[in-house]
């Protein structure tokens, strides 16, 4: 049994199916890559993971519960935290506040009236959240308001904002489109290290190669919402029905 | 100090500072100058600048922080009013209980209204709480007479029960008042050609609208005021962190309602009565002015708007045409005529036209509000001296 057992799952936008018969195992403490070509259903997938879409048919589990029927914010608090395939940011706080509201939301829940204490006053959070802005190098960049950076540098918040929650699982989506090269590996060693370090499952979705690679110890195939195949990442390189699955699409 | 920042501990001191030097600041122009017309330091107005800057310094918090635009907030006043004149007819004149039922009812009919409108967003959002409180205003005209008062509003009577108080001595209606204090009494300073005029009412709402304002800020450097901007950024991003955006801003909602309350519990502290009309959708929709006018999400912004939209609408109004003449009399009569007869418009009634057009050109030009246009000018100064590396450090609200 897998953190993630997606069984069955398919979605419907009107007459066009988005994913049929869907079945993924995600294993505890791996990362697991999902790669497909444009307008495969990777996004609507994981869309019915978070929910903020709800399956047609089938079943999510997650560490043993349902997350079918459950809101976002519920679902992240069970421990998952997912980056936007478009930074979801909070464009109008500064870098360090985007990154103290995830903090919060995991010390004190879903809601909690603190309107009387200082923000300033939470010393161990704010040298949690500085500890991680260190890790993605934007210590310099925190009292810059967030809506000015770049897209790239958006990303990595984002991406800094998931992981601060320390989520059980946390989903990704095309973490490095838009990055520069140099961003992209410091992404890569980021998650690296973070894999290494903590008890932390990762679903990446993503379209440089590169990235999967150096990340996926899993890699499942999918196409028009069915999933292909799923392998090891040396077997899925000489696929012949990946290839044709790329191929045949403009990539 | 005071468990807040220096920049913030600096701003409630200077704001404390102005409010207490209020009755000399305002009265600038010896009596019987033609300028007096231009004194403010009465405290008929002054009492109105501090409860006006205590309803928009609540409202700011729904409004400025959440970006939820309520069109109903003269409702909770209205209730805020009715509940304290009912406190001074059941219980007694003094003021605290007044205000605290005022501000538990208000609360109450927040939550009520807010747990409705809340459920939509944008302009949705808007009409319902516009449709809310426009209902309550037809209610309180009308069929609920009884506990209103109808079209005469609610007023003290003589035969009101006051358990607490006791009859009345002498066959006068009694004054609300604070431990003996009655709110009306005034002492009065003389110096040379000009008249101070020290109010106890206007002190004491100035006491309570520093004790808003300084609610306000703990509000604002909160987590709770955090999440509040958040909701105001980015909800889908507030969601998938793992945060209700509901309950927070149903609590921002009941506050600012709670506020409203307040500044409708000082009315009718400072006058001892209440009518319907102080519930009517263009007294909401003066609150938006004045949060827009100051500062929309600024701390001190809303203070300002209050200031400057009741100093408009008491000052700007009374000029008549008589005044203008006096003050252009030393122009050629054809000239005078002229210039009077251009400036017209623009005063009076037509305070109305006055106050479009500087919110017009506020909207276009300062977005920010006066607020915004106070840091330019703090910046202009700023730049003119090179030795201060900080100036070019965007600055937060104030
Ligand atoms: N909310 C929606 N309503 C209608 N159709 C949708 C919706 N979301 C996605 N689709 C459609 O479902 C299909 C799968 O989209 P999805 O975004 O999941 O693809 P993807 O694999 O993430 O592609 P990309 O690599 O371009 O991000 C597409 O044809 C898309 O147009
Ligand atoms: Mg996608």
């Amino acid at each position: 049994m897998g953190i993630l057992e997606v069984k069955d799952v398919g979605k419907r936008f009107g007459g066009l199916k988005a994913l049929s018969d869907v079945n993924l195992s995600v294993k505890e403490n791996s990362c697991h890559a999902i790669i497909g070509p444009n307008g495969a259903g990777k996004s609507t997938l994981l869309n019915c993971l978070v929910g903020k879409l709800i399956p047609d048919t089938g079943s999510v589990m997650f560490d043993g519960q349902s997350v079918l029927g459950r809101s976002p914010h519920e679902i992240n608090q069970m421990g998952i935290s997912r980056v936007f395939q478009t930074p979801e940011i909070f464009a109008d706080l500064t870098v360090f506040e985007n990154m103290m509201i995830p903090l919060f939301a995991k010390r004190d829940g879903a809601y909690r009236l603190h309107a009387y204490e200082s923000v300033s006053n939470e010393r161990a959070l704010i040298e949690e959240a500085e500890r991680m802005l260190d890790d993605v190098n934007m210590l310099d960049k925190r009292h810059m308001h967030s809506a000015s950076m770049s897209r790239g540098d958006k990303r990595r918040l984002e991406m800094a904002m998931c992981l601060v929650q320390n989520p059980k699982l946390l989903l990704l989506d095309e973490p490095t489109a838009g990055m520069a090269r140099a961003d992209t590996n410091n992404t890569i060693d980021l998650l690296k290290e973070i894999k290494a370090k903590r008890d932390i499952t990762i679903a990446i979705i993503e379209h440089d190669m590169h990235v999967v690679f150096s990340l996926a110890d899993r890699i499942t195939v999918l196409a028009q919402g069915t999933p292909l195949v799923e392998d090891a990442p040396e077997n899925i390189k000489g696929h012949p029905k990946v290839q044709e699955a790329y191929l045949g699409e403009t990539h | 100090m005071f468990g807040l920042e220096k920049k913030d501990a600096t701003l409630l001191l200077l704001v404390a500072a102005l409010t207490i030097f209020a009755p000399f600041l305002l009265n600038p122009f010896p009596e019987g100058s033609a300028m007096a017309q231009f004194n403010a330091g009465y405290p008929d107005l002054m009492q109105r600048f501090v409860i006006f800057g205590i309803f928009a310094i609540g409202f700011n918090i729904l409004f400025g922080l959440t970006g939820y635009l309520s069109f109903g907030h003269a409702a909770f006043l209205g209730v805020g009013s009715y509940a304290a004149v009912w406190m001074f007819k059941l219980l007694s004149m003094n003021v605290l209980p007044a205000i605290l039922l005022a501000v538990v009812m208000s609360g109450l009919f927040a939550l009520l209204i807010g747990y409705i409108s809340l459920r939509r967003s944008g302009i949705y959002f808007s009409i319902l709480t516009l449709a809310f409180a426009q209902m309550m205003f037809a209610l309180a005209y009308s069929v609920l007479t009884p506990i209103t008062g109808g079209e005469t509003g609610l007023q003290l009577a003589l035969s009101d029960p006051r358990i607490l108080d006791g009859g009345t001595a002498d066959g006068n209606l009694p004054v609300p008042g604070l431990f003996g204090l009655e709110m009306r009494d005034s002492a009065q300073l003389e110096l040379g050609a000009w008249v101070f005029t020290f109010n106890i009412g206007y002190y004491f709402c100035a006491i309570v609208m520093l004790l808003a304002f300084y609610l306000a800020i703990r509000i604002f450097r909160s987590p709770f005021g955090m999440m509040l901007r958040a909701i105001k950024s980015n909800q889908q991003r507030l969601n998938y962190t793992g945060l209700n955006p509901k309950p927070y801003t149903l609590a921002a909602f009941v506050i600012s309602g709670m506020y409203a309350g307040l500044a409708g519990a000082l009315m009718a502290s400072m006058d001892p009565l209440a009518g319907a009309e102080r519930m009517f959708w263009t007294a909401s929709g003066e609150v938006v002015l004045m949060t827009i006018l100051g500062g929309v999400g600024t701390l001190i912004g809303p203070v300002l708007g209050a200031g400057a939209i009741k100093y408009m609408e008491n000052i700007i109004s009374k000029i008549n045409s008589d005044i203008l003449h006096g003050w252009f009399a030393f122009l050629p009569d054809g000239l005078e005529d002229f210039i009077v007869a251009v400036i017209y418009p623009f005063i009076g009634k037509g305070w109305h036209l006055t106050l479009g057009l500087i919110f017009m050109a506020v909207v276009i030009f300062l977005p920010g509000g006066l607020v915004e246009g106070g840091q330019r000018i703090a910046r202009a100064f700023r730049r003119k001296k090179p030795d201060t590396p900080k100036s070019a450090k965007t600055e937060p609200a104030e």
